[in-house]
Protein backbone atom coordinates (compact mmCIF):
# COMPACT_ATOMS: atom_id res chain seq x y z
CA UNK A 1 0.00 0.00 0.00
CA UNK A 2 2.64 1.80 -0.82
CA UNK A 3 0.52 4.92 -2.62
CA UNK A 4 -1.69 5.26 -0.02
CA UNK A 5 -1.99 8.65 1.21
CA UNK A 6 -4.93 8.92 4.17
CA UNK A 7 -4.51 12.45 5.32
CA UNK A 8 -4.58 14.26 1.62
CA UNK A 9 -7.86 11.89 0.80
CA UNK A 10 -9.69 12.72 3.90
CA UNK A 11 -8.87 16.77 3.31
CA UNK A 12 -9.82 16.67 0.05
CA UNK A 13 -12.98 14.82 0.67
CA UNK A 14 -13.31 17.47 3.26
CA UNK A 15 -13.74 20.13 1.25
CA UNK A 16 -15.48 18.30 -2.12
CA UNK A 17 -18.19 17.30 0.60
CA UNK A 18 -17.80 21.32 1.87
CA UNK A 19 -18.33 22.21 -1.92
CA UNK A 20 -21.45 19.79 -2.41
CA UNK A 21 -23.12 21.05 1.06
CA UNK A 22 -22.57 24.71 0.22
CA UNK A 23 -24.37 24.63 -3.01
CA UNK A 24 -27.59 22.38 -2.15
CA UNK A 25 -27.62 25.33 0.97
CA UNK A 26 -26.97 28.09 -0.85
CA UNK A 27 -28.04 28.07 -4.12
CA UNK A 28 -30.20 25.15 -3.65
CA UNK A 29 -28.67 22.56 -6.34
CA UNK A 30 -27.26 18.94 -6.64
CA UNK A 31 -23.40 19.22 -7.13
CA UNK A 32 -23.21 16.74 -9.86
CA UNK A 33 -20.95 17.61 -12.24
CA UNK A 34 -22.36 15.02 -14.87
CA UNK A 35 -25.76 17.21 -14.32
CA UNK A 36 -24.24 20.66 -14.29
CA UNK A 37 -21.98 19.56 -17.50
CA UNK A 38 -25.00 17.65 -19.06
CA UNK A 39 -27.67 20.65 -18.21
CA UNK A 40 -25.25 23.03 -20.61
CA UNK A 41 -25.94 21.09 -23.53
CA UNK A 42 -29.70 22.37 -23.74
CA UNK A 43 -28.94 25.84 -23.08
CA UNK A 44 -32.29 27.21 -23.84
CA UNK A 45 -34.17 24.86 -21.96
CA UNK A 46 -36.31 26.43 -18.50
CA UNK A 47 -34.04 26.28 -15.39
CA UNK A 48 -31.24 26.15 -16.98
CA UNK A 49 -28.81 28.23 -15.13
CA UNK A 50 -26.44 28.12 -17.84
CA UNK A 51 -23.84 30.96 -16.02
CA UNK A 52 -24.27 29.38 -12.65
CA UNK A 53 -23.06 25.53 -14.50
CA UNK A 54 -21.07 27.32 -16.30
CA UNK A 55 -19.15 29.58 -13.50
CA UNK A 56 -19.44 26.12 -11.18
CA UNK A 57 -16.95 23.99 -14.43
CA UNK A 58 -14.65 27.07 -14.67
CA UNK A 59 -14.39 27.30 -10.84
CA UNK A 60 -13.59 23.02 -11.07
CA UNK A 61 -10.63 23.87 -13.48
CA UNK A 62 -9.59 26.91 -12.12
CA UNK A 63 -9.03 24.99 -8.09
CA UNK A 64 -6.45 22.92 -9.97
CA UNK A 65 -4.62 25.66 -11.58
CA UNK A 66 -4.58 28.49 -8.87
CA UNK A 67 -2.95 25.43 -6.60
CA UNK A 68 -0.31 24.20 -9.12
CA UNK A 69 0.73 27.60 -9.81
CA UNK A 70 0.57 29.52 -6.76
CA UNK A 71 1.10 26.65 -4.06
CA UNK A 72 4.18 23.92 -3.33
CA UNK A 73 0.80 21.12 -3.46
CA UNK A 74 1.58 18.62 -6.42
CA UNK A 75 -0.45 16.73 -8.38
CA UNK A 76 -0.36 14.73 -11.52
CA UNK A 77 -3.01 13.69 -13.68
CA UNK A 78 -1.33 10.63 -15.84
CA UNK A 79 -3.63 9.07 -18.79
CA UNK A 80 -2.14 5.43 -19.77
CA UNK A 81 -4.70 4.40 -22.12
CA UNK A 82 -4.41 4.14 -25.57
CA UNK A 83 -6.63 6.29 -28.21
CA UNK A 84 -9.49 4.22 -29.10
CA UNK A 85 -9.87 3.32 -25.26
CA UNK A 86 -9.58 6.84 -24.12
CA UNK A 87 -12.74 7.80 -26.87
CA UNK A 88 -14.68 4.92 -26.07
CA UNK A 89 -14.04 5.71 -22.44
CA UNK A 90 -15.40 9.19 -22.45
CA UNK A 91 -18.26 8.09 -24.65
CA UNK A 92 -19.01 5.79 -22.23
CA UNK A 93 -18.92 7.70 -19.45
CA UNK A 94 -20.89 10.32 -21.15
CA UNK A 95 -23.59 8.03 -22.30
CA UNK A 96 -23.97 5.94 -18.88
CA UNK A 97 -23.98 9.16 -16.43
CA UNK A 98 -26.71 10.36 -18.30
CA UNK A 99 -29.12 7.46 -18.85
CA UNK A 100 -28.06 7.06 -14.64
CA UNK A 101 -28.90 10.32 -14.08
CA UNK A 102 -25.28 10.90 -12.38
CA UNK A 103 -22.46 10.01 -11.17
CA UNK A 104 -19.77 9.59 -8.46
CA UNK A 105 -20.76 13.26 -7.12
CA UNK A 106 -24.24 13.41 -7.73
CA UNK A 107 -24.80 9.74 -6.70
CA UNK A 108 -21.71 9.13 -4.41
CA UNK A 109 -21.63 12.14 -2.28
CA UNK A 110 -24.79 14.27 -2.84
CA UNK A 111 -27.10 11.12 -2.65
CA UNK A 112 -25.82 9.17 -0.63
CA UNK A 113 -25.73 12.24 1.88
CA UNK A 114 -29.52 12.34 1.02
CA UNK A 115 -29.51 9.06 2.29
CA UNK A 116 -31.50 8.50 -1.18
CA UNK A 117 -32.13 4.41 -1.69
CA UNK A 118 -31.96 5.60 -5.65
CA UNK A 119 -28.24 7.02 -5.19
CA UNK A 120 -26.79 4.09 -2.96
CA UNK A 121 -27.82 1.59 -5.82
CA UNK A 122 -26.04 3.96 -8.58
CA UNK A 123 -23.03 4.24 -6.61
CA UNK A 124 -22.92 0.59 -6.02
CA UNK A 125 -23.74 -0.37 -9.71
CA UNK A 126 -20.83 1.89 -11.26
CA UNK A 127 -18.32 0.63 -8.26
CA UNK A 128 -19.06 -3.09 -8.66
CA UNK A 129 -18.57 -1.91 -12.63
CA UNK A 130 -15.39 -0.16 -12.12
CA UNK A 131 -14.49 -2.76 -10.13
CA UNK A 132 -15.01 -5.91 -12.95
CA UNK A 133 -13.82 -3.23 -15.43
CA UNK A 134 -9.72 -3.26 -14.29
CA UNK A 135 -10.07 -6.68 -12.84
CA UNK A 136 -10.79 -7.63 -16.68
CA UNK A 137 -8.12 -5.12 -18.32
CA UNK A 138 -5.19 -5.44 -15.42
CA UNK A 139 -5.56 -8.85 -14.52
CA UNK A 140 -6.93 -10.75 -16.78
CA UNK A 141 -5.86 -9.28 -20.28
CA UNK A 142 -2.55 -7.85 -19.13
CA UNK A 143 -3.06 -3.97 -19.13
CA UNK A 144 -4.68 -1.94 -21.81
CA UNK B 1 -24.35 36.27 -6.47
CA UNK B 2 -25.67 32.48 -7.14
CA UNK B 3 -23.49 32.63 -10.12
CA UNK B 4 -20.35 33.89 -7.66
CA UNK B 5 -21.45 31.20 -5.32
CA UNK B 6 -21.41 28.61 -8.23
CA UNK B 7 -17.88 29.33 -8.84
CA UNK B 8 -16.42 29.19 -5.34
CA UNK B 9 -18.30 26.04 -5.02
CA UNK B 10 -16.66 25.00 -8.10
CA UNK B 11 -13.46 26.08 -6.95
CA UNK B 12 -13.52 24.62 -3.26
CA UNK B 13 -14.89 21.47 -5.10
CA UNK B 14 -11.52 21.59 -7.48
CA UNK B 15 -9.59 21.93 -4.15
CA UNK B 16 -10.86 19.06 -3.09
CA UNK B 17 -9.88 16.80 -6.23
CA UNK B 18 -6.56 17.97 -6.61
CA UNK B 19 -5.43 18.15 -2.75
CA UNK B 20 -6.76 14.14 -2.46
CA UNK B 21 -5.10 13.44 -5.61
CA UNK B 22 -8.58 11.97 -7.20
CA UNK B 23 -7.58 14.14 -10.08
CA UNK B 24 -5.08 11.61 -10.98
CA UNK B 25 -6.69 8.12 -12.97
CA UNK B 26 -4.00 6.36 -11.98
CA UNK B 27 -4.72 7.19 -8.11
CA UNK B 28 -8.57 6.23 -8.72
CA UNK B 29 -7.40 2.80 -10.74
CA UNK B 30 -5.44 1.82 -7.52
CA UNK B 31 -8.59 2.15 -5.82
CA UNK B 32 -11.03 0.26 -8.15
CA UNK B 33 -7.90 -2.78 -8.41
CA UNK B 34 -9.00 -4.31 -5.41
CA UNK B 35 -7.51 -7.43 -6.95
CA UNK B 36 -4.28 -6.52 -5.59
CA UNK B 37 -5.37 -6.38 -2.27
CA UNK B 38 -3.58 -9.97 -2.05
CA UNK B 39 -0.21 -8.77 -3.19
CA UNK B 40 -0.53 -5.19 -1.22
CA UNK B 41 -0.93 -2.73 -4.19
CA UNK B 42 -4.11 -1.51 -3.42
CA UNK B 43 -4.66 2.07 -2.57
CA UNK B 44 -8.02 2.73 -0.36
CA UNK B 45 -7.20 6.56 -1.15
CA UNK B 46 -10.68 6.99 -2.75
CA UNK B 47 -12.65 5.28 0.34
CA UNK B 48 -11.24 7.62 2.29
CA UNK B 49 -12.28 10.64 -0.07
CA UNK B 50 -15.49 9.26 0.08
CA UNK B 51 -15.67 9.18 3.68
CA UNK B 52 -14.12 12.99 4.30
CA UNK B 53 -16.34 14.18 1.59
CA UNK B 54 -19.54 12.24 3.17
CA UNK B 55 -18.51 12.98 7.19
CA UNK B 56 -19.03 16.68 6.23
CA UNK B 57 -21.59 16.93 3.29
CA UNK B 58 -24.13 14.49 5.24
CA UNK B 59 -24.65 17.11 8.26
CA UNK B 60 -24.77 20.15 6.16
CA UNK B 61 -27.65 18.06 3.92
CA UNK B 62 -29.53 16.87 6.80
CA UNK B 63 -29.63 20.37 7.80
CA UNK B 64 -30.51 21.88 4.30
CA UNK B 65 -32.95 19.61 2.92
CA UNK B 66 -35.41 20.66 5.14
CA UNK B 67 -35.52 24.17 4.32
CA UNK B 68 -38.26 25.61 2.12
CA UNK B 69 -35.88 28.10 0.18
CA UNK B 70 -32.63 28.42 -0.79
CA UNK B 71 -29.93 31.13 1.47
CA UNK B 72 -29.23 32.85 -1.94
CA UNK B 73 -33.46 32.75 -2.81
CA UNK B 74 -34.96 30.40 -4.90
CA UNK B 75 -36.15 26.67 -4.12
CA UNK B 76 -34.14 23.77 -3.07
CA UNK B 77 -33.76 21.87 -6.29
CA UNK B 78 -33.83 18.32 -4.82
CA UNK B 79 -34.57 15.08 -6.52
CA UNK B 80 -37.85 13.61 -6.35
CA UNK B 81 -37.61 10.30 -8.79
CA UNK B 82 -37.17 7.35 -6.29
CA UNK B 83 -37.27 4.60 -8.65
CA UNK B 84 -34.85 2.41 -8.92
CA UNK B 85 -34.98 1.48 -12.32
CA UNK B 86 -33.33 -0.71 -15.70
CA UNK B 87 -31.69 2.41 -16.61
CA UNK B 88 -30.27 3.48 -13.49
CA UNK B 89 -28.30 0.55 -13.25
CA UNK B 90 -27.55 -0.03 -16.34
CA UNK B 91 -26.29 3.76 -16.80
CA UNK B 92 -24.39 3.12 -13.84
CA UNK B 93 -22.93 -0.42 -15.13
CA UNK B 94 -22.01 1.46 -18.48
CA UNK B 95 -20.43 4.49 -16.96
CA UNK B 96 -18.44 2.31 -14.66
CA UNK B 97 -17.09 0.52 -17.39
CA UNK B 98 -16.01 3.79 -18.68
CA UNK B 99 -14.37 4.91 -15.23
CA UNK B 100 -12.37 1.62 -15.07
CA UNK B 101 -10.84 1.82 -18.50
CA UNK B 102 -9.21 4.94 -17.76
CA UNK B 103 -9.70 5.96 -14.40
CA UNK B 104 -11.93 9.48 -15.20
CA UNK B 105 -15.37 10.60 -13.64
CA UNK B 106 -16.47 13.93 -14.64
CA UNK B 107 -15.53 15.58 -12.22
CA UNK B 108 -11.86 14.52 -11.95
CA UNK B 109 -11.80 14.91 -16.23
CA UNK B 110 -13.36 18.26 -15.74
CA UNK B 111 -10.70 19.66 -13.08
CA UNK B 112 -7.62 17.92 -15.12
CA UNK B 113 -8.29 19.79 -17.80
CA UNK B 114 -5.80 22.34 -15.36
CA UNK B 115 -3.13 20.50 -16.68
CA UNK B 116 -3.72 20.81 -20.52
CA UNK B 117 -2.90 16.97 -21.49
CA UNK B 118 -4.08 16.47 -24.80
CA UNK B 119 -5.52 13.18 -23.62
CA UNK B 120 -8.06 14.67 -21.16
CA UNK B 121 -8.54 16.93 -23.67
CA UNK B 122 -9.95 13.71 -26.00
CA UNK B 123 -11.70 12.24 -22.91
CA UNK B 124 -13.32 15.25 -21.99
CA UNK B 125 -15.00 16.19 -26.09
CA UNK B 126 -16.11 12.03 -25.95
CA UNK B 127 -17.64 12.68 -22.48
CA UNK B 128 -19.56 15.34 -23.84
CA UNK B 129 -20.30 13.58 -26.99
CA UNK B 130 -21.93 10.73 -24.99
CA UNK B 131 -23.86 13.33 -22.95
CA UNK B 132 -25.42 15.03 -26.00
CA UNK B 133 -25.73 11.81 -27.74
CA UNK B 134 -27.96 10.22 -24.79
CA UNK B 135 -29.92 13.56 -24.04
CA UNK B 136 -30.39 13.16 -28.22
CA UNK B 137 -31.86 9.75 -28.13
CA UNK B 138 -33.91 10.78 -24.92
CA UNK B 139 -32.27 8.33 -22.83
CA UNK B 140 -32.03 11.56 -20.34
CA UNK B 141 -35.86 11.20 -19.48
Amino acid sequence: MENFTPISALIGGGLIGLASGLYLLLNGRIAGISGILGGLLTPTKAGAAVFERLAFVIGLIAGPFILMNATEIEAQSVVTSSLPVIVVAGLLVGLGTTIGSGCTSGHGICGLSRFSLRSLVATLSFMIAGFVTVLVTRHLMGGM
Amino acid sequence: MRTIVSLICGTIFGFGLYISGMIDPQKVLGFLDIWAIADGGWDPSLAFVMGGGLAVAIPIFQFAKNRTEAVCGGEMNLPTNRAITTKLIGGGVLFGIGWGLVGYCPGPALSALAFGHTDTIIFVVAMIVGMGSARVLGLNK
